[in-house]
């Protein structure tokens, strides 16, 4: 069996006195794609950010429950939120590079990492930017803004930022819903590429999307996990009659 | 009368009412311009000032407003840079950054020339700066530090929060997000924050009068040494500004051709603060274009 790379147990997530998570039970193992889906405000994009601390910029929020990354308590008073975002990547739903260069984009983790030899540099941005099927298209201008980039190819190279930090989970929120089809399909493509390498965690209220890409899918709604399996069995023969009606469009 | 009717009487006396603004300003323009232009040459640029003959310049004057807006500038920027950051940045809301949020807000209201009466009680009496440069710079911080303080803040806000999530998801740490992603981001923004500010302090004669004093004493520009009593650095020399003394030339001036250096150097003061409006659009745009295109 392989191991679990990413753990989640009783988590309980309150804004305020609101409670948005309640109660998740959880596990990753390595590699592979998994699909959160569920109604809009079921606690989704909450969860995921949970898994790099990204709900800790938020105030007022309380969380409990134990979440493990390798076996280490990811909300240990000793945790390093800034190594654990470099190990946990996010790509968000809006594409918000930086504004500068396709070039500075890709190795700005690293160069404020301290990385100066321009040719480890240089082969980064290449490797990272096949990685997220983009190089092609950008290969010529590299030294020139992101900002002037479809926002599909944008997307793309946000993603190809994460991946120069070599995270080893990648979260992804609706990382399509804010572009076209073709650029969303080019997406969904870039990802099943770096299934075999890396775990990936992507929310998506698309459900053909989950069922595209997807090794596994998890169903919440109102803040619980209801079920989670393989994604052919979520779609063709969900044990739980809630996820049965969301995936046959009866409500949500 | 209906909806339509009103709607058309309401952008119609709106439109008259900018029209009136633009046509009041552009004739005191065109009144400083016209009767000041005429006056200017190089000698009226270069040459110290004359207390009784016709002829002197403004030559002293010009090179005080400039070294007083650096050192002023110098002084506020990272202050207010800091203090912005602070607030934008990290501070959370309560009671002590709702105190210096207020603190600056009325700061930013105080009238000039109470600025001018602090600095001279607190600077010039009280610690012993006498009327110079350095209080006449430090009145200047005062009444710059809150405006700037603010127009940063603005600055940082145009920065989406998106930003802020992608450098912190990247694993940057808050400083570096800031330093990194964020301070760039505003860079173009922030420079013309700083420009405009930058004309108001160079126009501003209320804080001065008694800071910096209302005497221009010969420089001697060959000699760069800050210590010296006639170096043009001196900063414990008074140093009257252009803006000063045009003030001055109009309250008590006693040179048979007050009213013709009183024109010009109106005159160079309205064209340098046009030029720096004109700078700090043409540099925001460009360094904004640079950054964020081909
Ligand atoms: N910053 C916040 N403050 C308070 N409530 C929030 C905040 N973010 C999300 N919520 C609430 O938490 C619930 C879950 O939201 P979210 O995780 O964004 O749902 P999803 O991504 O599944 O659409 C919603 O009811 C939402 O209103
Ligand atoms: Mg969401």
């Amino acid at each position: 069996m392989k191991e679990d790379i990413l753990t989640t147990q009783d988590l309980h997530l309150y804004y305020g006195d609101k409670e948005a998570l309640k109660g998740i039970n959880l596990d990753f193992d390595e590699k592979g794609i998994t699909a959160l889906i569920g109604p809009s405000g079921c606690g989704k994009s909450t969860y995921l950010r949970t898994l790099n601390r990204m709900n800790d910029l938020i105030p007022n929020v309380t969380i409990t429950g134990t979440i493990k990354f390798k076996g280490n308590d990811l909300y240990a008073p000793s945790a390093d939120t800034v190594q654990i975002r470099k190990e946990i990547g996010m790509v968000f739903q809006q594409p918000n590079p930086f504004p500068f260069s396709i070039y500075d984009n890709v190795i700005y983790g690293l160069r404020i990492a301290g990385e100066k030899d321009k040719e480890r540099l240089d082969a980064v941005v290449e490797k990272s930017l096949r990685q997220a099927a983009v190089w092609d298209e950008v290969k010529d201008h590299l030294h020139e803004s992101a900002l002037a980039l479809s926002g599909g190819q944008q997307q793309r190279v946000c993603i190809a930022r994460v991946l120069a930090v070599s995270p080893e989970i990648i979260l992804l929120d609706e990382p399509t819903s804010a572009l076209d089809p073709v650029s969303s399909s080019q997406i969904e493509a870039t990802l099943l590429n770096l299934r075999h390498d890396y775990t990936i965690i992507i929310v998506t209220h698309n459900l053909q999307q989950a069922s595209r890409i997807a090794d596994r899918t998890a169903f919440f709604m109102n803040g619980e996990l209801i079920e989670v399996d393989q994604t052919k069995n979520i779609f063709m023969n969900p044990a739980n009659k809630q996820t049965e009606d969301y995936i046959s469009g009866r409500f949500g | 009368m209906n909806s339509k009717t009103q709607n058309k009487v309401a952008i119609g006396s709106l439109y008259g009412i900018a029209g009136l603004v633009v046509l009041i300003l552009l004739a005191l323009l065109g009144y400083i311009l016209v009767s000041g232009v005429p006056q200017l040459s190089w000698h009226f640029l270069t040459a110290p000032g004359k207390a009784f003959l016709k002829g002197g310049g403004v030559g002293i004057q010009l090179f005080n407003s400039f070294y007083l807006l650096i050192l002023a500038m110098l002084i506020s920027f990272p202050i207010a840079l800091g203090a912005a950051i602070y607030l934008y940045e990290y501070a959370k809301d309560n009671w002590l950054t709702t105190t210096i949020r207020t603190a600056i807000e009325i700061l930013s209201s105080l009238p000039s020339v109470v600025v001018g009466l602090f600095g001279f009680l607190f600077f010039v009496v009280k610690l012993h700066l006498g009327f110079s440069i350095l209080s006449g710079a430090f009145a200047l911080t005062f009444f710059n530090l809150p405006l700037l303080t603010r127009s940063i803040e603005d600055s940082l806000r145009t920065v989406s929060d998106v930003q802020r999530e992608g450098g912190l998801a990247l694993g940057l740490s808050r400083w570096e997000t800031v330093t990194r992603v964020i301070l760039p981001a505003a860079v173009p923004s922030i420079l013309t924050g700083v420009i405009l500010s930058a004309g108001r302090v160079f126009g501003e004669a209320a804080a001065l009068i008694y800071t910096a004093g209302q005497s221009a004493p010969a420089l001697n520009f060959t000699d760069w040494n800050p210590f010296n009593i006639s170096s043009p650095l001196n900063p414990m020399r008074p140093a009257e500004t252009l803006a000063v003394h045009i003030w001055k030339i109009n309250s008590e001036g006693i040179m048979p051709d007050a009213k013709a250096i009183s024109s010009g150097s109106s005159a160079v003061l309205v064209i340098a603060i046009l030029l720096f409006n004109f700078a700090a659009r043409y540099l925001g745009k460009r360094l904004y274009k640079r950054l964020t295109s081909a």
